[in-house]
């Protein structure tokens, strides 16, 4: 018997998974394990499939996905720190025809640009926002955040996060689905292959809700941040499973009343 | 839309005039004393005609990143505002300037600091025309001193805005902005088609993605992009510096004054002049960039100038760089929303002569 190849395994029929054409060829400044680079992965495939690339137009955040503008090849604007949704609220507004999203951390969404998210969301703006949930500000390096869990350790609340003079967490996707003008809230993950594809299914969701201009879409993605965590990648996973999703349980919050 | 003759606030000419210049979208937040200027759009309704988008934001802060994501697709975009509004503008104006984008911002200037008066002031000089937020920049900033410049300059900053990628504001104050006069209001132009070749409007396959950004963590790349903007700026000194000269011929002595103290000095000028008094005045229309080579000329030929503004002194500042110290400079004022008469800028201007 003739000895396989490479050249043999390597065919067409054989692709169990190729890098989306939307995704770029430069390297993500990501840590290991963090959830960013799927959720960006993610987000391009849905645009590639959708075919959307000629009319998507990005808004990105002050935080880590910062510089998601040098990963995903399509038309990008980076806004300053929590202002993305008066940036997104503009662009569809003179560009109604196009993809509107944007891509926000709890730093940038939950505590410096709440007014911007609540009355974006109000107005009911024909926009995707994308909010990664980690709990913590992981750029500037692991400082408390609005979404850090009660006695969580950050850099901030060496002590843990208490409550009584801290607050507790805010839950932005509950406090979003109350206003009329969403029409679709919901929670998912990527630390699994499911979580993976009910983001996905998610996202092609809110791309034809915007397309019949529903309302505001709101995905929250409950994220992990190993290094500010303090924990391996696996770890951070586990952690999060066993503490973040109580806090914040995944599924749809709210759907179109046609659903 | 025709040409027409009206007589209208200068609040409203502003906001007819954005109608009538093309204008693609106005986000704006109330505050006195400019509030008719969102007022007369939202009545106005010009998305049903024109498919101008007015909106009225949650904030100052957000109406003026809804400007920056307006700029970014190319479009004709502006805000507008007064003093307390325009400081919360400021993160997004620096943001703007960094990111090279055109837009108009309208401060109708009033009394501060803090909440202050609702007054008409000029005490925003400062914070106009060297910056206003962080970073090296500088906006285009026109001021008019009549309600028919505040309709002309609508397109003019625009023009000026676009042919540099440069944010512009016009700098008027609260009786420019609340005055009635008769205003030439111009044909209707229609909006651009055509957008910027760099703007983010979605990416074709036949191009690569355009990112607007003001953020560079290279140190290096930053600095020569600081170049780059100051580059910019000193062509915009070279080529758009614009004055008017009253009476400047044979002065002894130069009023220099903007906007609505202009008005007022043009009669001191008449009154001192009856009194044997060669006094000109030199109203500066755009003042950043400032007509300091013009200043500086005038300054070998006069024994003195008197800035004369409403406020602590700020403008004076430019006029003893621009003298350069070849004559004397002093600052004339009042503040908090009270403003001087002709002719006590008269008796300012003689205690200035005699040396007071």
């Amino acid at each position: 018997m003739a000895e396989i190849t490479q050249k043999d395994i390597i065919k067409p029929e054989n692709l169990v998974y190729r890098k989306s054409k939307v995704l770029t060829d430069n390297v993500m400044h990501y840590c290991p394990g963090c959830g960013h680079g799927t959720a960006h992965r993610t987000l391009a495939e849905v645009i590639e499939e959708e075919g959307l690339q000629s009319k998507t137009v990005g808004v990105t955040p002050v935080g880590c996905s910062v510089l998601m503008y040098n990963y995903l090849d399509v038309d990008f604007q980076e806004a300053a720190h929590g202002r993305a949704p008066a940036l997104a609220t503009a662009i569809k507004r003179l560009l109604p025809d196009r993809f509107v999203f944007t891509y926000q951390g709890d730093g940038d969404l939950a505590a410096i640009g709440t007014a911007e998210t609540i009355h974006t969301c109000n107005r009911g703006e024909n926009i995707l926002i994308v909010f990664i949930n980690n709990g913590i500000y992981g750029m500037t390096g692991g400082q408390m955040a609005p979404t850090t869990l009660v006695g969580m350790k950050s850099s901030t609340s060496p002590f843990g996060r208490d409550q009584k003079t801290m607050g507790a967490p805010i839950k932005m996707a509950d406090i979003v689905a109350l206003l009329p003008g969403t029409c679709f809230v919901t929670r998912q993950s990527v630390n699994t292959a499911a979580g993976v594809r009910k983001l996905k299914k998610a996202l092609k969701k809110a791309v034809e809700y915007q397309k019949k201009e529903l309302g505001t879409c709101f995905i929250e993605v409950v994220s992990n941040c190993p290094s500010n965590w303090k924990m391996t990648p696996v770890e951070s996973n586990k952690w999060m499973e066993e503490h973040m999703f109580p806090m914040y349980p995944l599924g749809d919050i709210k759907v179109p009343a046609e659903e | 839309m025709e040409k027409e003759l009206k007589l209208m606030k200068g609040n409203e000419a502003i906001a007819e005039a954005a109608i009538r210049a093309g204008v693609d979208g106005y986000f704006g937040y109330p505050i006195t004393p400019q509030s008719e200027i969102i007022e007369y759009l939202m009545e106005a309704n010009p998305e049903k005609t024109t498919g101008m988008v007015v909106l009225q934001a949650e904030s100052e802060v957000a109406a003026i990143n809804m400007v920056y994501g307006g700029a970014a697709c190319g479009k004709k975009v502006m805000t507008s505002s007064s003093s307390p509004g325009i400081s919360l503008k400021q993160e997004g104006i620096t943001y703007i300037a960094g990111a090279e984008l055109p837009c108009l911002i309208v401060n109708v200037v009033r009394g501060g600091p803090g909440l202050g008066t609702i007054q008409p002031a000029q005490s925003d000089y400062f914070q106009a025309v060297k910056g206003g937020g962080h970073g090296d920049y500088h906006l285009i900033v026109l001021a008019p001193s009549s309600v028919q410049e505040m309709a002309d300059f609508v397109e003019l900053a625009f023009d000026l805005a676009f042919k540099y990628r440069n944010p512009a504001m016009i700098l008027s104050d609260g009786a420019i902005g609340q005055m009635m006069e008769k205003v030439e209001l111009k044909p209707l132009k229609k909006r651009n088609e055509i957008l910027p070749e760099w703007a983010t409007t979605g990416k074709p396959e036949t191009r690569k993605r355009n990112i607007i950004t003001s953020l560079d963590l290279d140190p290096n790349a930053q600095e020569q992009f600081n170049h780059k903007l100051i580059a910019k700026y000193r062509e915009i000194e070279e080529k758009e510096v614009r004055f008017e000269e009253f009476e400047t011929k044979d002065a002894d002595y130069i009023f220099v004054a903007y906007g609505t103290s202009a008005r007022i000095c043009q009669k001191a000028v008449q009154l001192a002049r009856k009194e044997g008094i060669k006094v000109g005045l030199l109203r500066p229309i755009t003042l950043f960039p400032f007509p300091k080579k013009r200043l500086n000329e005038l300054a070998s030929q006069v024994k003195g100038m008197l800035a004369v503004e409403l406020s602590a002194g700020q403008m004076v500042e430019d006029v003893m760089i621009s003298a350069n110290g070849k004559t004397r400079v002093q600052h004339y004022g009042r503040m908090g929303g009270m403003i001087f008469t002709p002719e006590e800028v008269v008796d300012n201007l003689k205690k200035f002569i005699k040396g007071e």
